[in-house]
C-alpha cells in the first residue's frame, strides 16, 4: 500500500504555513516531529471536558481520565510489543527516561571500579547521565567504536565485554548519523555475558515496527515528541524483573503503598516510578499519536520513508561539493552533510530564509563530529509527510546557498 | 563619528536592502573587508565558543583607545563581527560602557544574538564590554 501522502500533509495544520514568504519546508524531524490534527484536537478536548488528576479521585471525571491514562499505557504495551502494560513507565522523554535508568540501576547493581558500555554514536543524552552515574560510583565508561561508514566496528563489543561489565546502553538509531544498530545481535552478544542493555529508541520507533519482546532488550525509551506526539512526554520500557529489582528515583504521590514517618513501602508496578502527578493529558495524546501511525501503516511509512532516503541521497551527491556523513548499511531517513568550503551554519542561515528548516551543529552528538574530525554538519531529517518536491526546494536552496557563499 | 552616528549610519546601510538574501549578502561582502585576526590569536585562548560558530576575539589598548580585531569560521557571523568590530574598535573604554548597542535589532538582527542560538556573538558582545571594563578599570588605577 502506498501512502497518499497529499492527504497525510493535510493532517498536520503546521505545514500549511508559510516562512519568510515561502511555502515551509520542513526537514527537522530529528530535533522534533509536527502534531496531527487528531493529537492537537485531543490535548483541547482532554482539558475542554476531561482533566481530572489521575488515581486520585472517587469522581466521576477522575475515574475517566484514569481510564484513559491506563488504556494510553496500554496502547503504548501494544505499540512495542510489550508482555504487560505495567511494564511501560510514563517519563518526561527519552532523556529523562536514561536518567531514570542510569540512576535506579546504578544505585541498586553498580560498584566502585565497575563498567558500563556506550556506543560511540550516542546522543548526549545516553553519554551524560552515565558520566553522572560514573561520578557518584567511580565506574568506568567504555565505548564501541565507529567506523567511518558511520557502522559500529564489527567484534569490538565482545572485547569490551568484561566481569565488571554491568550494562550496555545504546542508541538503536543515531540521530546525528542515521545509522541503524543491529540491536538484536548486539542484545545477544550482551545477554550471553548477562550483560542487560538499554536501548535508546528516540529516533527509531517513528520509523518502523519495533517489537520489544522480539529484541529481548532490558530497557528501551523513546520520547512523545519525536513519534508525532506531545512534548514534556516519554517512555520508559523496562522488563518486569528489572522494574521490581530496583528502587524508584523520584519520591512522591501516587507512588507508595503506605507512609508513615518512620518507613514507606512502595506502590506497585508501574506507579512506584510515576510519582507526583503525572502528564497524563501528555500520555493520552501520545497514545492518539501512536494509534494515527498505526492507522497510516507503519511499514509503508518505513518503505515511504526508505524511497525518500534514497532519492535525496541521489539527488545530493548529483549536486556536487557534498560530503555525506554517515553512510551506514542501514539507515533511516536521517542526511548528515556537510558542503565544501562552507560552513554549516552559514548554509543553514541561508536555507532559513527560503524557509527551508533544517538542523545544523553538533547535534547534541559530540562524540561523533570529534570521529570524523568535524565541527558539526547540516542535518535533513525526513519523515513520512516530507516529498520529492521538497527535497528538490532543499537542492535549489544549497545550488543558492554555494552561488552566495562559494 | 561617535559611536551612535556609526551605528545610524550601519541602520541606514542596511535599509537599502529590500530582501534578506541582500542583507545576507552585504553581510558576506562585509566580511571580506574585515581586517585579518593575526594568525596568534586564532587559538582556543581568543576563542568565544558557541556550538554553531566560532568567533575569537583580540583586544588591545593604543593611546587610550580599546582595538579590537576578530574572526569567525562562519561568513555570515563574520559579517556581523565585522559591524562590531566597525562601530566598538577604536573607541575609549568609557565610551563602549556607556553605550547600548541598538544596531543590530534595528537591522533586523536581532535574532543572531539570541541567546540560544549560540552562535559566539552574543558572547563576543559580552566579551568587548568586559575588556572596555577592565581597560577602564586599570586606567583610573593609573591616575
Amino acid at each position: 500500500m502506498r501512502l497518499n501522502v497529499e492527504n497525510i500533509r493535510n493532517d498536520f495544520p503546521l505545514l500549511q504555513q508559510r516562512v519568510n514568504n515561502q511555502p515551509l519546508v520542513y526537514l527537522d524531524n530529528g530535533a522534533t516531529t509536527q502534531k496531527p490534527n487528531i493529537v492537537i484536537d485531543r490535548i483541547r478536548e482532554l482539558y475542554a471536558r476531561h482533566n481530572s488528576s489521575v488515581h486520585r479521585g472517587v469522581h466521576w471525571l477522575s475515574q475517566q481520565i484514569t481510564d484513559e491514562y491506563e488504556e494510553a499505557r496500554a496502547i503504548v504495551r501494544n505499540f512495542i510489543g510489550a508482555e504487560h502494560s505495567h511494564e511501560i513507565v510514563f517519563t518526561s522523554g527519552t532523556t529523562g527516561s536514561i536518567n531514570a535508568v542510569a540512576f535506579s540501576f546504578g544505585e541498586k547493581f553498580v560498584r566502585e571500579g565497575d563498567e558500563v558500555i556506550l556506543s560511540g554514536m550516542e546522543h548526549h543524552a545516553n553519554i551524560v547521565p552515565w558520566q553522572m552515574l560514573g561520578e557518584r560510583k567511580g565506574i568506568q565508561l567504555k565505548v564501541i567504536p565507529i567506523d567511518d561508514q558511520g557502522d559500529l566496528v564489527p567484534g569490538a563489543l565482545e572485547k569490551l565485554i568484561t566481569s565488571r561489565t554491568r550494562i550496555l546502553a545504546i542508541t538503536h538509531v543515531s540521530n546525528a548519523l542515521g545509522t541503524i544498530n543491529p540491536v538484536k545481535e548486539i542484545i545477544k552478544t550482551a545477554h550471553a555475558a548477562n550483560v542487560p542493555v538499554l536501548v535508546d529508541g528516540a529516533q527509531a520507533v517513528q520509523h518502523g515496527h519495533v517489537d520489544v519482546s522480539d529484541l529481548d532488550c532490558d530497557f528501551y525509551v523513546f520520547s512523545g515528541h519525536k513519534i508525532y506526539g506531545p512534548n514534556g512526554i516519554g517512555v520508559l520500557y523496562g522488563k518486569e524483573k528489572w522494574l521490581e529489582a530496583i528502587p524508584p528515583y523520584q519520591g512522591g504521590g501516587d507512588m507508595v503503598d503506605k507512609v508513615t514517618f518512620e518507613k514507606t513501602t512502595y506502590n506497585q508496578l508501574p506507579f512506584k516510578f510515576e510519582a507526583g502527578t503525572t502528564n497524563y493529558i501528555g500520555a493520552i495524546a501520545m497514545a492518539e499519536a501512536l494509534k494515527y501511525l498505526e492507522q497510516v501503516g507503519l511499514d509503508p511509512i518505513a518503505e515511504y520513508e526508505k524511497e525518500l532516503l534514497g532519492y535525496a541521497t541521489d539527488r545530493l551527491e548529483e549536486s556536487g561539493d557534498i560530503r555525506i556523513i554517515g553512510k551506514a548499511k542501514k539507515k533511516i531517513s536521517i542526511l548528515s552533510f556537510l558542503i565544501r568550503g562552507i560552513h554549516q551554519y552559514d548554509a543553514g542561515m541561508i536555507l532559513d530564509k527560503m524557509g527551508i528548516a533544517v538542523r545544523t551543529g553538533t547535534h547534541c552528538a559530540q562524540p561523533v563530529m570529534d570521529r570524523y574530525g568535524i565541527d558539526g554538519t547540516l542535518r535533513a531529517s525526513l519523515a513520512f509527510y516530507n516529498t520529492k518536491e521538497e527535497i528538490e526546494r532543499l537542492i535549489d536552496g544549497l545550488k543558492r546557498v554555494k552561488e552566495m557563499l562559494g | 563619528m561617535n559611536i551612535n552616528q556609526i551605528q545610524e549610519e550601519i541602520i541606514e546601510e542596511f535599509s537599502l536592502f529590500e530582501d534578506w538574501m541582500d542583507k545576507y549578502n552585504h553581510l558576506i561582502e562585509l566580511s571580506k573587508d574585515l581586517p585579518a585576526i593575526h594568525e596568534k590569536y586564532k587559538t582556543n585562548e581568543y576563542l568565544i565558543s558557541g556550538c554553531q560558530s566560532k568567533v575569537w576575539l583580540h583586544a588591545e589598548l593604543k593611546d587610550g583607545k580599546v582595538i579590537f580585531s576578530a574572526d569567525s569560521d562562519a561568513i555570515i557571523t563574520k559579517g556581523i563581527v565585522a559591524l562590531l568590530v566597525r562601530v566598538l574598535s577604536g573607541r575609549e573604554p568609557k565610551e563602549i560602557l556607556n553605550h547600548e548597542f541598538y544596531f543590530i535589532d534595528r537591522i533586523g538582527l536581532k535574532e543572531n544574538l539570541s541567546p540560544t542560538r549560540s552562535n559566539g556573538l552574543l558572547a563576543m558582545v559580552k566579551q568587548m564590554k568586559l575588556y572596555a571594563l577592565a581597560y577602564h578599570a586599570r586606567e583610573k588605577n593609573e591616575y
